[in-house]
């Protein structure tokens, strides 16, 4: 059924859709209306749902940890600061094994305190053994949390997965989405059934015990083949849920590679705005393409390999940064292209941090830096784009 | 080949028993079946637990009104050697006696 | 030799249900403060722990002390752990009477927030803290709980702080029954008549019910292990730790469950442990100490 939603909407009926058993949530701008609405559809009798009103992101997290290890599907929403606190935690979750979902409207983190879009905050998390999805849409935000709850109760992956949505840019805009039956949703995704990690006085087990030297690595390569696995099993749900819902997705989208020069890389709403602005540029004449990540954990390596192969040079979009280093996905990329014999050059793009919009402007400043770069003009490897730098210098005191 | 579960979990319950914490000790209680009346204080108190029950096999009694009751014995494969049950027996029936090498 | 074949088929309150071969210091009484606190709840118990001695002495992979389903996952979140278990076992319609096991550490520091969340959200959770006075399992460091006078490595006494901790221990179980929960409560394994009483009492309601068990440490108290009964009857005894029970908050009308004919002066306590050798050294500290305990058996109506 079609209907209008803001993209915390779009979340919230993806989550309910789900059956979750229990819900423990807290809220945060701009998740917030995410608890709110499942408070609703329990109050109202539209979701047969445990929900918990907990007193804080850590608890939110603990508590579905404690609902899952019991045995029920769990899912849960939080942003930034929300996700920051969750940190300790996250690791467990991943490590214990339960498959968790978690919906987070990707907010900049304090300090200073900014409540719009960019993607630290998830990136913040990318070790913590969690599957990542960045939805461009609603529609996207809705369907990749029902594909998450898939992938992460599959029995060769039983990873938590996070589905990342822009904050403001999704979380507050309405567009249309069409949401699933519930019956669609049910035989797509069937009962949490799990046969390793449940309560029951009948049975004994221990969760969380304590790992010594002699066995913690073999945990920890049992999440990394897990991920591995989770690879594939993306792709196929992939394809089952197209067949399903008549929406195809995959770990990646491209857009023009085929003859491009210079590549874009985007995640996130960013990737509309990138694909508005190189259609315009190719109709000029330029040979610009796009990649949008939709999959970041696991790293589409492969994918990711085949797309660029064309290309002289690759330009990432990163809406985060590790400072003292540059943005995650120029570094990863650049990483899993290193050894191959040829490879396009890699450049650094830092942009639309804590919710300064990503423009067409933008889009088209970073790719003639790009062409410049293919045809092998010197320009930096990292780069912020649309920043006022001579203020900051003034304030920081650097000289030019 | 370790033994290696998803999420480090343990399914077989109280398998601890398998590392014998009697190792620890340097003093060992022992029982004197005579003196003891069967009170069940000291099992009580066993922290590990080292200290059962079972139904009595001739041991001896301190008063025919215990003769049926079921007599307590030490696992010495897990004792520590804490001493609670000797200070607790209220008869003093329970000697705390050096290891020997 | 425990044999768990055998047991079987043995009532639940003769059943071992923890250990052996926990590596649990010789003489350490939280493994039969479990032990009798699973074996009065029943069957039907769930434990959830929080990371601390308990945790950690319990469940060293691939093997467990744990002889029912147990959960831990990190040091200041057993509340809210134990929240969610039990909104699950809801859920699912499953029988389970959660029981969160939870030291000093997690209870009355890092824990305070999540355990104040699950005692106002009214969760069906009967939260035991076993209370040892320190952060013990990372080498005796002072704790909210730690009471005046005591030595840890972290309220060490010194010519310019000679008493060691300064602070007074915090009221937990005033803190806990604050929340107007159906019942809060201390209990100890050396009364067991009481102790038995009231686990059975928190375990029968539906509703989160609070108990601080006393819970000597060998190496943190430095005492012999095989005083740990003796110091908890004379916990008792001089009125460092007195039995009592409140129920739905009603702290004025608190009912005190044992109380000794005549209170023992607190040096008989004290004597027995070196945390508290510098406080026996100076007529000043042991003053100090004796007006702490005083003054709660004044509130609690007993002086």
């Amino acid at each position: 059924m079609k209907k209008v939603l803001k993209g915390n909407e779009a979340l919230a009926y993806a989550a309910k859709l789900a059956r979750p058993g229990v819900v423990a949530a807290y809220p945060i701008t701009p998740s917030t209306t995410f608890p709110e609405k499942i408070s609703e559809f329990v109050a109202n009798g539209e979701l047969d749902a445990e929900f918990i009103p907990v007193e804080s992101e850590h608890s939110a997290m603990s508590a579905c940890i404690g609902a899952a290890a019991t045995g029920v599907r769990t899912v849960t929403a939080t942003a930034s600061q929300g996700l920051a606190l969750m940190h300790e935690v996250l690791f467990i979750a991943s490590g214990m094994r339960l498959p968790i979902v978690l919906a987070i409207g990707n907010r900049a983190l304090s300090a200073p305190i900014n409540i719009w879009c960019d993607h630290q905050d998830t990136i913040s998390q990318r070790d913590t053994g969690w599957l990542q999805f960045y939805a461009e849409s609603n529609q996207e935000a809705l369907d990749l949390m029902l594909i998450a709850f898939k992938v992460a109760e599959d029995k060769r992956v039983l990873l938590p997965a996070m589905v990342g949505i822009d904050a403001f840019v999704l979380t507050h805009t309405m567009e249309p989405v069409d949401v699933p039956e519930q019956g669609e949703v049910d035989d797509f995704l069937g009962e949490y059934r799990p046969e390793h990690a449940y309560l029951d006085p009948e049975r004994p087990i221990t969760q969380g015990s304590f790992g010594y030297p002699e066995h913690y690595m073999e945990f920890k390569y049992g999440q990394w083949l897990a991920m591995e696995k989770a690879k594939r099993v993306i792709d196929e749900v992939f394809e089952e849920f197209a067949r399903r819902f008549g929406r195809k997705y995959s770990k990646i989208s491209t857009f023009g590679v085929e003859d491009a020069d210079v590549v874009l890389i985007t995640m996130g709403s960013m990737s509309g705005t990138a694909r508005e602005a190189i259609r315009k540029m190719r109709e000029d004449g330029l040979k610009v393409g796009l990649i949008k990540l939709t999959v970041y954990r696991p790293f589409p390596k492969e994918e990711m390999v085949e797309a660029v192969k064309n290309a002289k040079v690759v330009c990432v979009l990163d809406r985060n940064v590790s400072f003292g280093f540059g943005g995650a996905v120029y570094g990863e990329l650049a990483a899993v292209l290193n050894n191959l014999p040829e490879r396009p050059k890699v450049y650094d793009f830092i942009i639309g941090l804590g919710g300064r919009d990503v423009t067409r402007d933008d889009i088209r400043t970073v790719a003639e830096m790009g062409l410049k770069a293919a045809k092998g003009e010197s320009i930096p490897e990292i780069n912020w784009v649309n920043v006022d730098k001579e203020a900051v210098e003034k304030s920081e005191g650097v000289m030019r | 080949m370790k033994e290696i579960t998803k999420g480090a979990i343990i399914y077989e319950p109280q398998n601890t028993y398998t590392y014998l914490t009697g190792g620890w000790r340097t003093f060992r209680p022992v029982i004197n079946y005579e003196k003891c009346i069967r009170c069940y204080i000291c099992w009580t108190y066993c922290p590990e637990p080292a200290i059962f029950k079972r139904k009595p096999a001739g041991e001896p009694v301190p008063n025919e009104r215990v003769a049926e009751k079921d007599v307590v014995y030490i696992d010495y494969d897990h004792c520590k050697g804490c001493g609670i049950c000797v200070a607790e027996c209220p008869v003093k029936a329970i000697e705390f006696v050096k290891e020997e090498k | 030799m425990i044999d768990l074949n055998r047991e079987k088929d043995m009532p639940w309150e003769e059943r071992s249900l923890f250990g052996p071969g926990h590596r649990g210091c010789a003489g350490c009484p939280v493994p039969a403060i479990v032990r009798w606190v699973l074996r009065y709840v029943g069957p039907e118990a769930i434990a959830v722990s929080a990371t601390g001695c308990l945790e950690v002495f319990s469940t060293p992979y691939p093997t467990t002390a744990w002889g029912v389903p147990w959960i831990h996952v990190a040091f200041e979140n057993a509340a809210a752990v134990a929240s969610g278990v039990e909104r699950a076992l809801r859920k699912l319609g499953r029988k389970g009477k959660v029981v969160a096991f939870v030291g000093d550490g997690g209870t009355y520091d890092i824990g305070l927030q999540a355990l104040s969340g699950m005692l106002e959200r009214g969760h069906n959770v009967m939260y035991v803290l076993y209370d040892n006075e320190a952060y013990m399992n990372t080498g005796i460091q002072r704790s909210g709980g730690t009471p005046r006078g005591a030595w840890t490595t972290t309220s060490p006494p010194g010519c310019e702080r000679p008493l060691g901790k300064e602070e007074p221990k915090k009221p937990i179980v005033k803190i806990a029954a604050a929340h107007n929960i159906p019942y809060a409560a201390t209990a100890n394994i050396a009364y067991m008549a009481d102790f038995k009483r009231k686990v059975q009492k928190a375990a029968s309601i539906e509703g989160p019910t609070f108990l601080q068990v006393f819970s000597p440490c060998v190496p943190g108290w430095r005492m012999d292990p095989s005083n740990t009964v003796k110091i908890m009857k004379l916990a008792v005894e001089t009125g460092i730790f007195v039995l009592y029970e409140v129920e739905n908050g009603d702290w004025k009308n608190l009912k005190v469950t044992y109380r000794p004919r005549v209170f023992k002066p607190v040096e008989e306590y004290l004597k027995l442990q070196g945390r508290f050798r510098h406080v026996l050294k100076d007529p000043e500290l042991l003053r100090t100490v004796q007006e702490d305990v005083d003054a709660q058996l004044r509130e609690l109506g007993l002086k």
